[in-house]
């Protein structure tokens, strides 16, 4: 892939831009569905929001086929190897979605069986939250994925909990009662 | 007749309490006459409790923030239905901390085995008797039960990652 890369090269950079063009409207997607989110990433894929619309209607169930891995609903412990194991499995380039609060940080589950926020095993791309996210919302970030997916971005690190390195500002505190309460009145 | 007074009828001497608090019957028994009693339910035909809707386990420890001190640390609590006569019945079995340990009924009702299963997964109450006690929701490289009240509310045991 050097040639492609070099950035000294008129043609190969333009060739670059169609590649991702090309990749950013056949997203072929693997749901890793493990809880509740699950629901609503249905609901987005259905006709009345329609993900097709973005190219990424088509989800595949094997990860040797995929190209951006769509964690949607809590991980666990006991369910953590797997997701990594299907992680390692997709091929490059390959782009990860954390839907939900669940995936992004452990959401309100603070306990001794979820993982608190997938980044810390796989690197996440995008951070879908929400409890369960809207569809709107998930489209959103779909739009997002896009714009990464056409620059070549790819997320190659981990949220590293001792630093609280590795997470978008907005995710980094995670949740808190208090933190929720102050949300609610400076809402109403 | 009310399925709890059969029950106080046939086994009185190993009844240590009974209550029906809203219509729920209720007998705390002791822990050798489970068996029997269990029996007793199934088999009865005008009790024929066929179905085992629930069996789960409480820990008392530190019960009402340590105000109330109970005399054995865990209780094994069983729900009967009756899908024939549309009756229920509790039993409540006090447990040791230091033998924690009851008669499997999985030779009576088969759902019991998975419910026996989590009980020691997440209490560590052993069944006598189970054809194959193992952990149910927690993978095998857990230590400890989890629902114990004296398991740390912020000890993490990750497979993978960071301890976080
Ligand atoms: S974020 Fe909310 S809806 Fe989604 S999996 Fe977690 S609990 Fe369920």
């Amino acid at each position: 892939m050097s040639f492609l890369s070099s950035p000294t090269n008129f043609f190969t950079s333009k060739l670059n831009d169609a590649l991702g063009w090309a990749r950013k409207f056949s997203i072929f997607q693997y749901p890793f569905v493990t809880a509740c989110c699950g629901m609503e990433y249905m609901a987005t894929n259905c006709s009345h929001y329609d993900q097709d619309r973005f190219g990424a209607g088509f989800p595949r169930f094997s990860p040797r086929q995929s190209d951006v891995l769509f964690v949607v609903g809590t991980i666990s412990h006991k369910m953590a190897p797997v997701l990594k194991t299907v992680h390692d499995q997709m091929c490059d380039p390959k782009w990860v979605v954390a839907f939900g609060v669940c995936t992004c940080t452990g959401g309100f589950y603070d306990n001794y069986s979820t993982v608190m926020g997938i980044d810390t095993i796989i690197p996440v791309d995008i951070y879908i939250p929400g409890c369960p996210p809207r569809p709107e919302n998930v489209l959103d970030g779909l739009m997002k994925l896009q714009d990464k997916i056409q620059k070549g971005e790819q997320s190659r690190t981990l949220y590293d909990p001792r630093t609280k390195i590795g997470r978008p500002a907005e995710l980094a505190q995670g949740y808190t009662i208090e933190g929720h309460i102050k949300h609610i009145e400076s809402v109403s | 007749m009310k399925p709890l007074q059969r029950v106080q009828e046939q086994f009185s001497a190993d009844i240590i309490e009974t209550h029906a608090f809203r219509g729920d019957e209720t007998a705390i028994i002791r822990p050798s006459s489970l068996l029997a009693i269990a029996k007793f339910l199934k088999e009865t035909p005008e009790l024929d409790f066929n179905f085992l809707m629930d069996l789960t386990a409480v820990d008392y420890l530190f019960y009402a923030g340590g105000r109330i001190q109970k005399e054995f640390r865990f209780e094994v609590v069983y729900h009967f239905f009756s899908l024939k006569h549309n009756h229920r019945i509790r039993l409540k079995v006090p447990v040791d901390e230091k033998s924690p340990e009851v008669d499997t009924l999985c030779n009576l009702w088969a759902s019991a085995n998975w419910y026996e299963r989590e009980v020691w997964d997440m209490y560590g109450i052993k069944f006598k008797g189970h054809p194959d006690l193992r952990r149910i929701l927690m993978y095998e490289e857990f230590v400890g039960h989890a629902l114990r009240k004296d398991y740390p509310v912020n000890k993490r045991q990750p497979l993978i990652g960071p301890q976080n």
